[in-house]
């Protein structure tokens, strides 16, 4: 079986199993639009929240979200042992990597999709007039957040201590996505109109960290999975 | 090879062969690396010194395509359980390059003895049916090198005889079967020969025979025979 192959079929049985529980997305989007509306409460007033703000919150909230996302998605593997029998399968084992990646940028984009109205409903922003330019944000964001997330999330898979060394780990090296994703968001919330310069500069940032970061998970996934 | 975590070792010097249409037990107390030793051969690990060889070749000489002739077990069942047994049969059977796979997921489950229940959620089953299930899915796609961890957990006294006939025809049909088993009973009617480990050394390695005399014999030796 090619790679790519099996790539999508470990996603989508990740799918299927979701779509039945939909444990993971109603946890992650409870939580992502609770962490939203707190923030709203805080820093609108009047009507009006502080320029750029809704931006940082937007990703605050997918970040934690996401975090969620992926706790609980190799929760799902670690709990049966059955990372360990993908890891088996005769195919390339980055495969299993990319189909778990693929799997939680779904998801996550999922969450951002309901976040995304929401946020700028809140905090009054449009979101409508540049909305193809922070579909590509959102999307970018989340793939570089969940290239590093899948790889940690698999190498914690056997410890105890998975739960805490997820986001001490995830954090840390996620900071240079968070930021050009919260800049490339502010410059298309712009009050005067959607910045498309500054936004275009972040979103080349994006993309290289996403290019960085999925290569190098490529590379390593195999050895750091070995027991 | 040996094989070290940290300090500690859980596997030191262990030299075996197994050949095509050899079963070969792994007993010893909790603890004694059996499990660690089917995990380096299932390539999900590698040896620390020394090296495993299949047909003379190493796991990274033969690349992904090694994989496709191990069929594995281990403490858990592997199975999802959100997914029915006809699902997870399909979805490991494709993963693994079953050939076939419609007809090979029916006799499947029929060998389980699930074929009433192949639509229900795995989350509904029995320990019993889910290792049965897990088995059948170890088997699925046709391996001659079968890692078994423990495959007698949870299983009735039917269930055990319907896994003896399995694992003795596919001994029979020139598979390579290294399994664990704290049930000597069942054991010796698969097992050509028996490895006694402790505390990660082989301590004892058989020929033929009876297994429980010649294990006993060699829990009150002096000095190990290898």
């Amino acid at each position: 079986m090619k790679i790519l192959a099996a790539a999508w079929l470990i996603a989508r049985k990740d799918f299927t199993i979701e779509a039945r529980s939909r444990e993971i997305i109603a946890t992650a989007a409870f939580f992502a639009v609770a962490c939203v509306l707190v923030f709203a409460f805080s820093l609108v007033r009047e009507g009006r929240a502080p320029e750029g703000v809704a931006a940082g919150v937007l990703w605050i909230g997918i970040a934690f979200s996401g975090t969620l996302s992926l706790a609980r998605l190799f929760e799902r593997e670690r709990a049966h042992d059955t990372l360990r029998t993908l890891l088996l399968a005769p195919v390339e084992r980055p495969a299993v990597y990319l189909g778990k990646l693929l799997a939680v940028v779904m998801l996550m984009a999922a969450v951002g999709a309901v976040l995304l109205p929401f946020t700028g409903f809140l905090f009054d922003q449009g979101v409508i007039g540049a909305a193809p330019g922070l579909a590509l944000v959102m999307v970018l964001g989340i793939l570089g957040y969940a290239a590093v997330g899948t790889l940690f999330a698999a190498m914690l898979g056997r410890s105890r201590s998975r739960d805490v060394l997820l986001p001490v780990l995830l954090y840390p090296m996620t900071v240079p996505v968070l930021i050009a994703g919260v800049r490339a968001t502010a410059a298309l919330l712009d009050a005067a109109g959607p910045d498309w310069a500054t936004a275009r500069l972040w979103i080349g940032v994006l993309a290289a960290f996403d290019a960085v970061f999925v290569t190098l998970a490529l590379w390593t996934f195999e050895a750091v999975m070995e027991e | 090879m040996s094989r070290r975590f940290g300090r500690t070792r859980a596997l030191h010097d262990v030299s075996l062969t197994c050949g095509p249409g050899e079963a070969l037990a792994l007993v010893g107390p909790n603890g004694a690396g059996k499990s660690t030793l089917l995990t380096l051969l299932s390539t999900l690990g590698r040896p620390t010194s020394g090296a495993i060889l299949f047909d003379g070749r190493s796991a990274a000489a033969w690349g992904p395509a090694l994989r496709a002739r191990f069929g594995v077990l281990g403490h858990d069942v592997s199975l999802y359980p959100e997914l029915s047994a006809r699902e997870n049969l399909t979805f490991f059977g494709r993963l693994f390059g079953a050939p076939d796979l419609g007809s090979r997921v029916q006799h499947a489950l029929a060998s389980a003895g699930l074929e009433k229940r192949a639509d229900a959620p795995v989350a509904t089953f029995s320990r019993g049916m889910r290792q049965r299930l897990a088995i059948e899915r170890a088997l699925l796609h046709g391996p001659d090198i079968l890692l078994f961890d423990e495959p007698f957990t949870g299983l009735d006294e039917s269930a055990s005889e319907s896994l003896i006939a399995r694992l003795a025809g596919a001994r029979d049909a020139g598979a390579c079967i290294l399994f664990s088993s704290h049930d000597f009973e069942h054991a010796e009617r698969i097992a050509t020969r028996v490895a006694r480990l402790d505390a990660g050394r082989l301590s004892w390695l058989s020929g033929s025979g009876p297994l429980r005399d010649r294990y006993r014999q060699a829990e009150h030796r002096d000095s190990p025979q290898l």
